[in-house]
Order: C-alpha cells, then structure tokens, then sequence
C-alpha cells in the first residue's frame, strides 16, 4: 500500500488497482467545522483533476478533486450521517472515494509524504 | 482552501494582539484583520454562546457622536435620513434604524442610542457597520444640517458580551449593566473602567456591548475571559449566529437595492414616521406598507443537508422566485438554515420551493424566522 498527496490536499492510498481518495489534516484544519459531504455516484468514471465531490464547512464549498483517472467504485456513506468524520479521521474513516485507477502511471506525478509535508510548510 | 492571509495593510483593533495570543485565525473583513475563529472551531464557539457567554472584538464596527444643540434638534436632523422613531427617544434607549437612499435603499443599518446621562443632551451615540462607516459618514455630513455635527470616535474599542450567562458575568463587574433591559444604555464603571454598556447585540441571545477607551481594552478583555463561563468567539459564529437569529447581515441581506418593508424590517419604522414620512425614500415605503412588497426577505429550510448559500436561486415549479442572500449551516439547529427575498406570492410560511445546488434541485421551504427564538431581557 502507497499514500500519495496532491498540491489541492488530496490524498489516496493505493491497494491494488482501488486508490481510496480523501482529505489531508492540512486540509481539514484549514477549512474547519465540516458540515456536508456531496459524493458522486457509484460508477461514475472521472478524470485527473475532476471534481470528485464537495466538502462543506461552516463557511464554504470546497470542491475535491481526482487525483487520478478511473471509475468510482465506492463512495463513504458514513460521512452523509457524520460529515464531522472528515475533521476527526480525515486520513482514516473520513475518506471520501474508492476509485478504480485506470493508468496507475499517473501515481507517479503525486507527491509522496514527505514531499507533501514540505510543500504544506511551504504554503503555510 | 481559504486564504488566509492577512495582509500589512489591514487596520487592526485595539484587541489584535490578544486575538494572535489566543491564536485566532485572522482574516481580512472590511478593511480590518479580525479572527474568524479560534483553536475550538466555529461549532463549538457558537453552541458556546447559545448555552454560556461568548466575547466578541467588535471595534471594526463605527462608533460616533452626532452632536446638536439639544436631544429635540440632533433627533430631529437624524430623523431626515433615517426612517426610526428617533425624537421618540426616552434617555438611555436604543433604537435599530436604517439609512436609506432617496429611492428607499438601504444604505446601512445603524444602532442609535439616546445617552442617559443629562449632561450629553443634544448628542446621539450611532454604532454603524465597519464596512459602510465610510459612506456613512460621508453621506450624513453631505446631509445633515450646519448646526448637527458628526464626530468619529476613533479611540474606543468596542466588545459585546452575548449568551444566557453574560448577566452572570457582567453582575461581578458592573451592577449597574444588570439592571438594563434589552435594547437599553448606561454609562458605567466596570473595574473602575468609565464605558458605555448597552443591553444589546447581534447573536440572538441575552447580553451586552460596551464601548470602552481603547487603551483599556486589552485589560477588559482579559477581565471577561478570566470567568470559566466565558469564551473568545470569532466572527464565524457571529455569522451563524445571527443567522439562526434571522438577523440581516449587510451586503447580503440588505443593500441599497432593498427597502425595509421588503427586507422584513417594517417593525422598526415607527408608527408617526410611516404616517408622516419626512425621511428619504418614503414614497416607496409608503407605497409598499400599502399595497405590499413585491418581494419580501423571508427564512428557507432546506428539507436535506446540503447548505444552500448566497447567490442560490429559489424556484417554484419552473419559475425561478427569488434567490437566497444568506444561508448555511445552523450549528443550534443541527442543519441548513437559510435567507432570501422570494416574490410575495410565494412567501408564506411552508411554501414548497426548490434550490439549486450546484446544478442539483435540493427541496425546500419557507420557514418563519428567527430559526432560534430570540433570548432577549425584557
């Protein structure tokens, strides 16, 4: 299993041919209190960079994007009951997706952990 | 993602660095860097509030004197802008008005207090939005008669203390803010502090606002946040606040396209106003207290969990009717909560209508505001 990280704050973590796709802490620490998850449908194919969902805080929408290309095979239906999942376990039961990866090549244009804990120091 | 990031040239209160101590998180709002929330979040800030006392910096807002030569004469020159009842002003009473356009707009809503103190006879104390201070100012001087002056006060801070156990709090401090009703004024000491307390604020809630010398605000702070009922609340929870309080936020709610009878503020143009006028804009407000508005502010549930914001139209069947001016999640409600002008056809209470939400029809109603009722001391 591999954990990669997009500059959006994505991240998924790859099993196989199945990447699971969430938040980081970063990034649940910046929007705060998370009120509303949209997830996309079962089967729904997506490409990099498209939006997989939409997180809401108290404040804003915020789109989550495809970190890679495929078809959503799973969606968290847990977070539509307690979105509050997304700040606790952003990087564990507050996933959003399970996608099919179509190209799993696409994973090497991601950062790794500790690539993405340098740019976050960068941004912040 | 927000951004976060406040830049040099923002106006800081006289509170800034207190709110840095606390690490708040400080955002750019009308001109000011002022925190949106602290460590806790904006949830657990506003249930906070609704069930303890919340402390909010509010020095952005404007403070001023308008100054005449008796109460008679100042009521009477604000009167020619504002659609309140001001000469009706017993000492140490408030007042929520509007200043309008000479087309019934809202230029900015205001609160007016008529000093209790007979020493200050002839002055006015106005407390304006930080946002439209500038136009404020701007339009009355333009305005007002030669013998009414305007004077910023620029060297006071500005605080309120809101929740069910603010009075328990103010009681160890200052007895005399505790025996005020709601929407009154004193003039007090608090700690040995000389300040301005009104029973008054913006949460829905039972509490105070005192407007105290700046130099002394850091201490007063302090003075607050010693108490264990007491919590720093940013203007996040300010903002679902006073919208579960059905409170109009302006910029978004109202503006100078939006009359008070459209924006569901009728109560507080008073009854020898609405029958005399004199105030600008009255033709339109005249006109819409006797046939109606054509389209009025109303309150709007969304029947899922989706929050519906500003900028979100509201349909009826095919027809879109209105559109929503502020909306969200209620953290005292435990769902979206929402606000926005609907044609008045369809305005009544439990009205089905639809919202569209990114391109999705999310179900809805029309709901009766406030979404929380009202704590105010009577």
């Amino acid at each position: 299993m591999s954990m990669h990280f997009t500059k959006d704050h994505e991240w998924i973590s790859v099993e196989g041919d199945v990447g699971t796709i969430g938040i980081t802490d970063y990034a649940q620490e910046q929007l705060g209190d998370v009120v509303f998850v949209e997830l996309p449908e079962v089967g729904k194919t997506v490409a990099i960079g498209e939006e997989a969902g939409v997180v809401e805080s108290v404040k804003a929408a915020s789109e989550i994007y495809a970190p890679v290309s495929g078809e959503v095979v799973e969606v968290n239906q847990a977070l539509a009951d307690e979105p509050a999942k997304v700040n606790e376990a952003p990087e564990g039961a507050g996933w959003f997706v399970k996608i099919k990866l179509s190209d799993t090549s696409q994973l090497d244009a991601l950062m790794d952990a500790d690539a993405y804990k340098a740019y976050v120091a960068s941004v912040s | 993602m927000t951004d976060d990031t406040s830049s040099s040239d923002l106006l800081k209160t006289p509170l800034h660095d207190r709110h840095v101590a606390l690490d708040g998180r400080m955002v750019p709002f009308a001109g000011y860097a002022m925190p949106v929330q602290y460590a806790r979040g904006i949830i657990a800030e506003h249930k906070w509030t609704r069930e303890n006392a919340g402390l909010f910096d509010v020095s952005h807002m404007g403070q001023a004197w308008l100054v005449g030569s008796d109460f008679a004469a100042t009521a009477a020159a604000l009167e020619t802008l504002v659609p309140g009842d001001i000469a009706g002003l017993k000492p140490g009473a408030i007042r929520y008005t509007q200043f309008l356009t000479d087309e019934g707009g809202i230029i900015d809503d205001l609160m007016v207090t008529r000093p209790a103190d007979p020493a200050l006879d002839g002055r006015l104390f106005l407390i304006v939005n930080a946002s439209r201070k500038d136009v404020d100012y701007a339009h009355m001087r333009a305005r007002l008669p030669g013998t009414v002056t305007l004077e910023p006060i620029e060297d006071r801070a500005l605080m309120a203390l809101q929740g069910p156990k603010a009075e328990g709090v103010m009681a160890r401090h200052c007895g005399a803010a505790v025996d005020l009703a709601f929407m009154a004024a004193c003039d007090a000491t608090l700690d040995g502090i000389p300040c301005h307390i009104s029973r008054s604020g913006y949460t829905g809630e039972d509490g105070f606002e005192i407007s105290v010398p700046a130099d002394k605000a850091g201490a007063m702070w302090d003075t607050f946040l010693a108490a264990s009922e007491v919590e720093p609340i940013g203007l996040g929870a300010r903002d679902t606040l006073r919208l579960e309080a059905g409170l109009c936020l302006y910029g978004h709610d109202i503006d100078e396209t939006t009359s008070p009878v459209e924006a569901a503020l009728t109560w507080s143009i008073g009854k020898r106003r609405r029958a005399e006028g004199g105030f600008p804009g009255y033709e339109r407000i005249r006109r819409e207290l006797a046939d109606g508005p054509s389209r009025r502010r109303v309150g709007v549930r969304p029947d899922g969990r989706a929050p519906a914001r500003e900028g979100t139209e509201i349909a009826v069947g095919d027809a879109t009717v209105g559109k929503i001016t502020s909306g969200g999640f209620g953290p005292s409600v435990g769902g979206p909560v929402a606000m926005g002008y609907i044609e008045t056809a369809h305005a009544a209470v439990d009205t089905e209508v639809v919202l569209t939400v990114r391109g999705r029809a999310e179900a809805a109603r029309v709901a009766a505001m406030p979404f929380v009722p009202h704590r105010y001391k009577r």
